[in-house]
């Protein structure tokens, strides 16, 4: 456990009702393993990997996709997994450095 | 006006509903509560009230809308007994955790098994550590006043927690008895036209998120909350009782003493049981014999100093429990009452009897009995089941 | 106690026995009294033999138990006797009515009765006669009135009739057929 100062019973909200959204907060791009690589050359913008990704990381504007939120990014590879690409998909996974 | 009308339990209770007038009746019949929610779903088809009524496949799924809406910031109702109420204890201590004002009729009914559908306390005494408020009613009219103070209670932004009235099954659900009702406008001054929650899930301008994982760091401190909340609660039951009888008459507290105060022996009991046992404390006392009554209206919280206080001056007393602890040590009431006592200096002599089971008759002979028993309590077992053949 | 008085009615299944006890209390209510009625709860099976219970009284009723020692008993299908000791905890000073063609003499000779007031009404015949059908529980709410002298019987024809109104504000000839079997078991019942 954290030793930082944490707030009492009498502080806290209660009956643990937060402020919605807080997912943003917490940064789980560092969890990550395998790093996504989006190769946008030959990115067909199906959004395949926008529909499949558990972590709403992959970053659409306008219809299309425009890169990966690397903060929130498990690097889980569903996304490389589904891209239909082919020969090379448009989504590869390689090692985090 | 007021107006005296002919009720049945449940249909003072489905009448209070009627008044109170809920957002949100999520609900799923069952016997003896089924008239409840099956005349409130008239007054939903007739148009009486402005009720969402949703008609659930199951209890749980009826606790757990109840859990939504009212998290949605609706004023929530619903209504069961026995095993529905059974089936709802997976959600009922997630509507206290969240801190949802959800109002409940409850029947109290013997659970299964063997199935049965008459009234025990057997299925409200096992929901008694879900975080719930409970009040007991010993009449129809108690269970109508004690309903409409009910919305005040658990909507009272110290206490917020759902809370059930009971009425025992078909003893007061099906008794047609004569009950005081109020008129509509009274009780919709007196709870207020809506619940005015803290934050609301259907608020889009101020989202929030509701039953998020809450681990070892976090979970102690949110469950000190409940167990503030119900502590408190205390002060705003009889505060909201002490409102309703300056309104409309009637007083209620977290006890009743019947002929108590100078009583040689005393019985505790909850629900119907208590009109019952005043007949028989007259009648005794008619006889000479100095009895008492201790009725235990809320039971949730537990009301134990003003317990320990109105016994220690007793000197010998009836515990009498409607269910089975099933902890080889009688019923729950008893169990409660005794560690009540346990630092009382002039605590009674005290004695348990289970009772009444599966609606086994309890009637003025048997209260009686314990009365008689209440004079030689030294001879007596710590724990009897009353009325059940050897 | 003494103020109060306990009913039992004995019928079965489908004849009305627990409508009789309401719509008895609903009346006794609205004349200022103290009421309350209840069935006797049990698998609902057509034709079975049922019981339903009042208590009346110029006071509240705090009792909450069984009723075993009725003042007045009321049989609404006289089948059940015999088969169903109507008897049951009646005292001597007792009132026993009974939906039958037979006299109060039969009904005591047949049960072997000793004591008690026995009172005799064909229930079923008026309420063929007035209503069209065989639902005796209302006019033997005449006969009740009549052998009990619980209430006063202008005053509770005329709540029943209001009552009656509501119910059935669309048809107007059942209130009728229905307040006219109440007043024919009035002053049809025999008793001694």
């Amino acid at each position: 456990m954290s030793q930082q100062k944490k707030p009492g019973w009498k502080e806290l909200a209660i009956g643990d009702i937060l402020p919605a959204g807080t997912a943003e907060k917490f940064e789980t791009g560092d969890w990550r393993s395998e790093r996504p690589t989006w190769h946008p050359e030959r990115c067909i913008h199906c959004l395949f990997c926008w529909v499949n990704c558990p972590d709403t990381s992959i970053i659409v504007e306008n219809g299309k996709m425009t890169g990966i939120d690397m903060k929130h990014c498990k690097g889980c590879g569903i996304c490389a997994k589904e891209c239909p690409v082919k020969p090379d998909k448009a989504i590869t996974m390689g090692p985090e450095r | 006006m007021a107006k005296f009308v002919a009720k049945t339990g449940n249909e003072a209770m489905a009448e209070a509903m009627r008044q109170i007038n809920p957002d949100v009746v999520a609900a799923y019949p069952i016997t003896p509560a089924t008239e409840v929610v099956m005349i409130f779903a008239k007054y939903v088809a007739d148009g009486l009230v402005n009720t969402e009524y949703v008609p659930v496949e199951s209890e749980h799924s009826a606790m757990s809308a109840c859990v939504g809406a009212s998290a949605a910031g609706g004023r929530v109702m619903t209504g069961t007994s026995s095993q529905g109420l059974v089936y709802m204890y997976e959600i009922l201590p997630i509507a206290s955790a969240l801190r949802l004002p959800i109002v409940m009729c409850e029947v109290n009914r013997a659970i299964s098994g063997p199935i049965n559908i008459h009234c025990d306390h057997s299925d409200t005494m096992a929901a008694r550590d879900f975080g719930w408020i409970q009040i007991f009613s010993e009449n129809s009219q108690e269970a109508y006043d004690s309903l409409i103070q009910a919305v005040r209670i658990a909507e009272n932004h110290d206490v917020l927690l759902p809370t059930m009235v009971t009425t025992d099954g078909f003893i007061i659900s099906h008794c047609l008895d004569k009950i005081e009702v109020l008129d509509d406008k009274d009780i919709t001054a007196f709870i207020g036209k809506d619940r005015k929650p803290n934050n609301s899930l259907l608020d889009l301008d101020k989202p929030t998120t509701l039953g998020s994982i809450d681990l070892q760091d976090y979970y102690f401190e949110h469950r000190v909350q409940v167990a503030e909340a119900i502590k408190n609660s205390k002060k705003t039951i009889i505060e909201v009782a002490n409102e309703f009888a300056k309104k409309f008459g009637r007083q209620y507290g977290l006890i009743e003493e019947y002929k108590l105060a100078d009583a040689d022996y005393a019985i505790v009991a909850l629900g119907s049981t208590c009109g019952t046992a005043k007949v028989v404390i007259d009648e005794l006392r008619a006889k000479g014999i100095k009895a008492g009554l201790l009725k235990i209206r809320v039971y949730r919280p537990f009301p134990a100093e003003e317990i320990a206080q109105a016994l220690s001056k007793i000197k010998n007393v009836a515990v009498l429990d409607r269910a089975d602890g099933w902890a080889g040590q009688g019923g729950p009431a008893y169990a409660e009452i005794k560690a009540a006592l346990y630092k009382s200096k002039t605590p009674p002599k005290m004695i348990n009897f289970v009772y009444g089971l599966g609606g086994r008759e309890i009637d003025k002979d048997q209260l009686a009995h314990v009365y008689d028993c209440l004079k030689n309590i030294e001879q007596q077992p710590d724990v009897q089941y009353l009325g059940v053949r050897e | 106690m003494d103020n109060t008085v306990e009913i039992r009615w004995h019928g079965r299944g489908g004849q009305g026995a627990k409508t009789a006890a309401l719509l008895f209390g609903e009346a006794a209510l609205s004349l200022g009294k103290f009421i309350q009625a209840f069935p006797e709860y049990g698998p609902e099976r057509m034709g079975a033999p049922v019981a339903s219970f009042n208590r009346i009284s110029t006071e509240p009723i705090r009792l909450h138990c069984s009723i075993t020692n009725p003042g007045i008993v009321i049989v609404l299908d006289q089948t059940l006797m015999g088969k169903v000791d109507v008897t049951e905890g009646l005292p001597a000073t007792g009132i026993l009515i009974v939906n039958t063609t037979d006299s109060p003499a039969e009904v005591r000779a047949k049960l072997k009765l000793q004591g008690l007031k026995v009172f005799t009404v064909d229930a079923s015949g008026i309420s063929k006669a007035t209503i069209g059908r065989d639902i005796p529980n209302t006019p033997l709410l005449g006969a009740l009135v009549k052998a009990s002298n619980l209430l006063d019987f202008a005053s509770m024809l005329k709540d029943t009739e209001e009552k009656l109104a509501i119910k059935f504000k669309s048809k107007p000839e059942i209130v009728k057929g229905n307040i006219e079997a109440i007043k024919r078991a009035y002053n049809e019942v025999k008793g001694e």
